[in-house]
């Protein structure tokens, strides 16, 4: 049997499958379903300093072979997370990832500094969520500023610090080194893509956000194709997602150079793609006398 | 166990009306588990969302679910074409349904069109205490009539072109009947309308809402509903989890 353990950024994973932050809450939804043990890692809903409301509905939309969401970062706040979901989360026998967005460097510092304090596994900085004017993309869509805002969570943050890049850029490769020169410890991408759909009838968007981010199937080529160019310019490890629902996907990302994977919307297509996706991992390793799932990062073929 | 997927056989297919299919399934564990007002997230082969399906009868005996819905777009257009021995990938029961309370009082259950489905199996064990008003667009729309009537309610119908029963709002058939509680589930104005009526009563109502929705088990978010705390502080909850069905005093309509 291949091994299926990675290490991202000094933090042992059982395996390289990730929830992906907004897809899986908390983790409690989806406990009905397996032991979350089944799973790497769990990177949670994306928390704010303090409580947000979120957007108004809708916020969904499906698209083809994909979906856009407007949420708007609903979430209790880092302190109801510190106090509620933080312990049972540590009882589960998986990594547990906090994901923060902030409005100002500030809110991402007393995050920081307030999780260094428990014993999360790694703080993943959102600095790309599309769908709130100051939810840190402000940060995210630029060298000067990811490289600013990771420099300074770095200073307060103890934990292993990922950073999760949005898609919405021009160069990913430039992006991606300058939160490697910042200090992150590793790469989370991608976010969503920003997307639009309009209700032909009403000629009204979809969403009442107007836009969201696009996730699902759609997004697997543009994931692949950020992965690759961002490994080609970092060293530290790239935690790889975007449109992965099947582990042929799976098995592409890591060739592409990611060293872990998150999924998110294939949980709504099959609360179960995680474990299909591992197993399916777990075949292909086997089938070609591959010894361990870290010998696929990068070993892509290019002409 | 709460929830779960589990693939299940069609067994009985039927068109009711031009855009309405009736399907029953053998659905095991998940019929045993499931209560009235609660739905299922049924997946459709090639598209990324599964679609809430609301439940429209349980047989607990039998272990099927039964569900009536409407063709309202490609997904449930896909799912129309399933035929008897196909199997149905479902995860279900979801979210909270109807608090029947005591089946003694009166009550009375509005639907309008694709709404009146989920009432059916909250509307059986009230028997002859049950009213059930129902409307629909015309008179070839009408669909369960006989359903309500075979649970021993009293059914009256409304359409909006007057070619079955009360020609006018089915909210119409309110006027002079009296109740202990009202359950609704139909379009937002029908049930703004029931909402109003069951206040200016006093009469306690649940109504049943639906929303976009993707993971359908509270961990996106994505299916918000504007609601009220009794301190009237505002916030959204969620139609999967929370609802689908609502103490009506909660909902803040808006729009």
């Amino acid at each position: 049997m291949a091994d299926l353990q990675v290490n991202i950024a000094g933090v042992p994973l059982k395996n390289p499958l990730i929830a992906a932050s907004g897809t899986f809450g908390f983790g409690r939804e989806y406990s009905e379903f397996y032991p979350l043990s089944t799973l790497g890692g769990i990177s949670c809903k994306g928390i704010t300093l303090r409580e947000r409301p979120g957007n108004p509905p809708p916020r969904i939309a499906e698209t083809p072979s994909g979906m856009l969401n407007a949420v708007g970062l609903q979430n209790p706040g880092v302190d109801h997370f510190i106090e509620r979901d933080l312990p049972w989360l540590k009882t589960q026998g998986t990594v547990i990832i906090a994901n923060i967005a902030g409005n100002t460097p500030e809110d991402y510092c007393k995050m920081a500094e307030k999780l260094s304090g428990t014993d999360v596994d790694m703080v993943e900085l959102n600095i790309s969520c599309p769908n709130v004017k100051q939810g840190g993309v402000q940060f995210g869509t630029s060298c000067a500023g990811v490289e600013s805002i990771t420099a300074a969570v770095r200073r307060f943050c103890k934990k292993p610090l990922m950073v999760k890049l949005s898609p919405n850029v021009s160069d990913i490769g430039e992006i991606a080194a300058a939160a490697e020169a910042a200090g992150a410890d590793a790469i989370s991408m991608i976010n969503t893509l920003t997307g639009m759909r309009i209700d032909i009838n009403t000629r009204r968007p979809v969403l009442r956000n107007n836009t969201g981010g696009l996730s699902g199937p759609a997004l697997l080529p543009v994931a692949v194709r950020m992965v690759w160019q961002a490994s080609r310019r970092v060293k530290i490890p790239i935690v790889g997602m975007g449109g992965i629902s099947q582990w042929q996907d799976a098995v592409e990302l890591l060739l592409a150079g990611a060293s872990a994977l998150q999924i998110g919307t294939a949980f709504f297509t099959d609360p179960y793609a995680p474990v299909k996706i591992r197993d399916g991992l777990q075949q292909y390793l086997d089938r070609n006398g591959v010894a361990s799932v870290a010998e696929l990062t990068g070993a892509i073929r290019p002409w | 166990m709460k929830y779960d997927t589990m693939l299940c056989g069609l067994i009985r297919k039927n068109r009711l009306a031009e855009d309405i299919f009736d399907f029953t399934v053998e659905a095991g564990k998940l019929a045993e588990a499931a209560c009235p007002g609660q739905f299922a997230h049924i997946y459709v082969p090639g598209k990324t969302l599964r679609r809430p399906i609301s439940i429209c009868e349980i047989d607990r005996d039998h272990k099927t679910l039964r569900f009536v819905f409407q063709v309202r777009g490609e997904g449930t257009r896909l799912l129309s074409q399933a035929e008897p021995g196909d199997r149905l990938d479902i995860l279900a029961p979801l979210g909270r349904g109807f608090d029947l309370g005591g089946t003694g009082r009166k009550a009375v259950f509005v639907g309008g069109g694709i709404g009146v489905p989920p009432l059916l199996e909250a509307a059986k064990p009230f028997g002859e205490n049950a009213a059930v008003l129902a409307g629909f667009r015309s008179g070839n729309a009408v669909i369960l009539k006989e359903d309500f009537e075979r649970a021993g309610n009293r059914v009256m119908i409304a359409t909006d072109d007057g070619s079955s029963g009360h020609h006018g709002l089915v909210t119409d058939l309110l006027a002079g009947l009296a109740c202990d509680v009202i359950f609704a589930c139909g379009p937002t104005p029908m049930l703004k309308a029931v909402c109003r009526a069951a206040k200016e009563r006093g009469v306690p109502c649940q109504v049943s809402l639906e929303q976009r929705m993707a993971c359908g088990v509270g961990a996106c978010l994505g299916c918000a509903v504007r609601l009220r705390r009794e301190t009237g502080e505002e916030y959204y909850g969620h139609v999967c989890k929370d609802g689908p069905v609502f103490d009506a005093a909660q909902v803040v309509w808006e729009d």
